[in-house]
């Protein structure tokens, strides 16, 4: 079963969003996310600075299987990247909530996370994807 | 739902993930895909590859029967016992699948009860029997396919004595004498020492009813149970083609790194495809296939595109990261003339890579290291 904390906020492509106390939105991908890529080898973080778009690949994970795009949940502004994942990628395997975040953003719109979805629906929609 | 091996049950109750593979469902990893590839670098793992397909080819016709499907030389095999790899190919020259034939030997010494053991792909093996039945025709050759064995493999360099442990001395003997790309059968299982891994191992077929309990004994002494993620990986740093991705039907031996497999000599076997492949050596293979390294990071993948300045572009039939070297290695189909640095489409970018001789690792080191030293056991 994997694992969907409480207090954060989550997309139908399995991405997350904690809100930190300076007002940036951390992001990452979920635990269930994380476990159906598999070991991940490579990870492809964004330049901080860059403009994203909500809905816009801004990093790229890469498992021995498969290349996947991650998507920005919010529009905004790149305020750092994990570049700690250039050399560590299992770190969002191991801890994908906590060493294994990807980029924090600066959102246009902070009132935009209410949007996404909740623990509770985010935990029923992997269940219905068989987690 | 895919077709299942003697051994589906055992992958189920162990939470493996299970994936279709050309037809089959098969464990993609029992936890990590990366532990289960350095276990088999380092010490040892096994494979459930009962998706192949084995057939046991008999009669006075046999051995002619082989001789003419395969590009390689069965006459080669004179002594029972002996295992040789070749390609079938279609009359274009184009490979229909890659295969091991075995020796088994001649019933009481009879030459007209040779019998033959050639294990195929998985997803081709009913196309291959077809193929093979089509050959056979009016020929005094039996084919049977073998439904009842399992096929497991064991690979590393810890494997063959891991094997042997479970044996009987006499059996445990026999099976460690098997020089390299010999098989016999031992009791109730035939040990061939072969693989698709780089490292030393054996491939063991048993009666299906026997595959599970070997598999827990096997995992009782250490053995770790892999999927076919670290054995993709695995091969692919052995410099090892997989049929479908870095040959086919449309690609001919000379291409695709394959070459030595076709024998020519002697010049009277007219196996099938060889008048193609003729024309293909005096006109000159206008293709070829190369391993890769990317430079910097990222990972290849199959299907990227190859651009070299001077020769032309080609494509990753093969790529993978490769857990032991740390770094994207592929093989690629690209013009004849390429050489040297390539560039590589990954994703619309750019990047560097170099063409470099398989295989990528040979027996659990980088290839040219001298760094690496072997412990005092």
């Amino acid at each position: 079963m994997s694992q969907v904390p409480t207090d954060l906020r989550y997309t139908k492509t399995h991405e997350w969003v904690r809100v930190m106390p300076d007002g940036l939105l951390e992001l990452g991908i979920t635990d269930h996310a994380q476990h159906a890529l598999g070991d991940l080898v490579f990870v492809e973080t964004p330049e901080p600075g860059r403009r994203v778009s909500a809905g816009e690949p801004y990093a790229v994970v890469e498992s021995v299987k498969a290349a996947s795009d991650v998507y920005c949940p919010i529009g905004g502004e790149v305020a750092a990247a994990n570049v700690e994942l250039a050399s560590a990628p299992e770190r969002i395997n191991q801890s994908p909530y906590g060493e294994g975040w990807i980029a924090r953003i600066r959102p246009d719109d902070t009132a935009a996370v209410a949007k996404l979805l909740s623990p509770a629906d985010y935990s029923k929609l992997i269940e219905a994807e068989g987690d | 739902m895919g077709r299942q091996t003697p051994l589906y049950a055992l992958h189920r109750s162990r939470g493996a993930r299970l994936i279709d593979f050309g037809g089959w469902e098969l464990p993609l990893t029992y936890g990590s895909q990366l532990d289960e590839h350095h276990a088999v670098r380092n010490a040892s793992g096994l494979f459930d590859v009962s998706h192949m397909g084995i057939l046991d080819v008999s009669g006075p016709e046999a051995r002619a029967l082989l001789e003419r499907l395969i590009a390689n030389d069965v006459g080669k095999l004179d002594a029972p016992g002996k295992a040789l790899y070749g390609c079938m190919l279609n009359e274009s020259g184009g490979v229909v699948d890659d295969l091991i034939v075995y020796f088994l030997g001649a019933r009481s010494g009879d030459r007209d009860e040779e019998r033959f053991r050639v294990v195929v792909n998985g997803a081709t093996r009913d196309s291959d029997l077809a193929w093979i039945r089509a050959q056979a025709s009016g020929r005094a050759a039996e084919i049977i396919e073998r439904l009842d064995l399992a096929l497991i493999a064991v690979q590393g360099p810890q494997a063959r004595a891991q094997v042997a442990r479970l044996l009987e001395s006499a059996e445990a003997s026999s099976a460690l004498a098997l020089g390299r790309f010999r098989a016999a059968q031992i009791g109730a299982l035939f040990i061939a020492r072969t693989g698709y891994t780089g490292e030393d191992g054996f491939e063991v077929m048993l009666p299906a009813a026997h595959a599970a309990g070997f598999w827990d004994r096997l995992n009782a002494q250490g053995v770790v149970s892999c999927g076919l993620g670290a054995r993709d990986t695995l091969r692919l740093e052995a410099g090892l083609n997989l049929y479908g991705h870095d040959m086919d039907a449309s690609t001919h031996p000379y291409e695709s790194r394959l070459g030595w497999t076709v024998a020519l000599e002697p010049r009277e076997r007219r196996f099938i495809g060889r008048e193609a492949l003729e024309g293909v050596l005096a006109r000159g293979a206008e293709r070829k296939l190369v391993g890769l390294e990317l430079e910097g990071r990222g990972v290849l993948r199959a299907g990227q595109r190859v651009i070299h300045a001077g020769a032309g572009e080609g494509v990753v039939t093969s790529g993978t990261f490769s857990p032991t070297l740390q770094r994207a290695i592929a093989l690629a189909r690209v013009p004849a003339a390429t050489a040297g640095a390539v560039q590589v489409d990954i994703r619309g970018k750019l990047l560097e890579a170099r063409i470099v001789e398989p295989p990528f690792v040979r027996r659990g080191a980088q290839k040219g290291s001298h760094l690496q030293t072997k412990g005092s056991s």
